[in-house]
């Protein structure tokens, strides 16, 4: 009989990392203060933008990562991610649907369930420290969903 | 807003509205070529933009997996893997040390 409660992810990775020898405990993002906008246009009027924490260029767990933008239309057939924590065991990545869920917000906007997608995603670097994700990498996303008037930011970490 | 799998992160860090969708990490959006669950997903996680009303709201999407191993096997350390994690991670520490002198890391 398994578990099926929600996987506890904090504790598995703190235990991992002490198991390989690291001293110091990763400390994950907190906040006090959550903000909070509401919708300002219905649903069927907003330009949906979407964030993904994939690649579009294949990387190792080592090499620096930066923000990056892909057109909505000219969709690869998958993502990079292999350096990332996802359930390799579990599942995979061949389905972008599964993770990147553009073609789907597509049909939405031709159903008129959105206003419309914004032409480009966006590719999150995750980083180990919370500075960079806090003072560039985000301020840079949210710049480029503005750029795209994109009305809201749909993120789907891996 | 996010979509995703890993609740506990999430509601450490506090996030503005959260559509929960209990599958091992890699597929928040559905199972993969399942184009049914994943319209049902995205668009239910879309509603919430039109129906919450304030931060750190949690909706959980009902879709299971189907199968439960993979909760206790993810990261899982067997008594048998622990010399072998504790040579990777020297490794790690090593490897990561040569790329800071080598200048191969972001410099912002």
């Amino acid at each position: 009989m398994h578990e099926t409660q929600p996987v506890h992810y904090m504790e598995r990775t703190r235990l991992y990392y002490e198991a390989q020898g690291f001293e110091r405990a990763y400390q994950w993002a907190h906040f006090e203060d959550v903000p909070f906008t509401p919708l300002e246009k219905s649903l069927s009027d907003s330009r949906v933008a979407v964030i993904t924490t994939g690649s579009r260029y294949d990387r190792l767990l080592t090499d620096p990562r930066f923000v990056d933008s892909g057109e909505i239309d000219e969709l690869p057939s998958h993502l990079f991610a292999k350096d990332l924590a996802w359930d390799k065991q579990a599942t995979h990545l061949n389905d972008l649907g599964s993770y990147l869920p553009a073609q789907v917000l597509k049909e939405f906007a031709n159903l008129g369930t959105i206003g419309s997608v914004a032409p480009r995603f966006h590719c999150l670097p995750t980083e180990y420290s919370q500075r960079r994700t806090r003072e560039t990498d985000a301020p840079e996303i949210l710049r480029r969903c503005r750029e795209d008037q994109a009305d809201v930011a749909l993120l789907v970490p891996l | 807003m996010i979509l995703g799998s890993a609740i506990d992160i999430i509601k450490h860090c506090g996030v503005p509205r959260f559509y929960f969708v209990d599958f091992p990490l890699g597929n928040p959006c559905g199972k993969p070529y399942d184009l049914e669950m994943q319209r049902g997903i995205v668009g239910a996680a879309l509603q919430l933009l039109e129906t919450v009303s304030e931060p750190r709201t949690v909706v959980k999407d009902p879709n299971n997996w189907g199968t439960h191993e993979w909760r206790e096997r993810y990261m899982e350390i067997k008594p048998e893997d622990r010399a072998r994690m504790s040579r990777q991670g020297e490794e790690r520490r090593r490897e990561r040390q040569r790329l800071r002198e080598i200048g191969h890391t972001r410099q912002d």
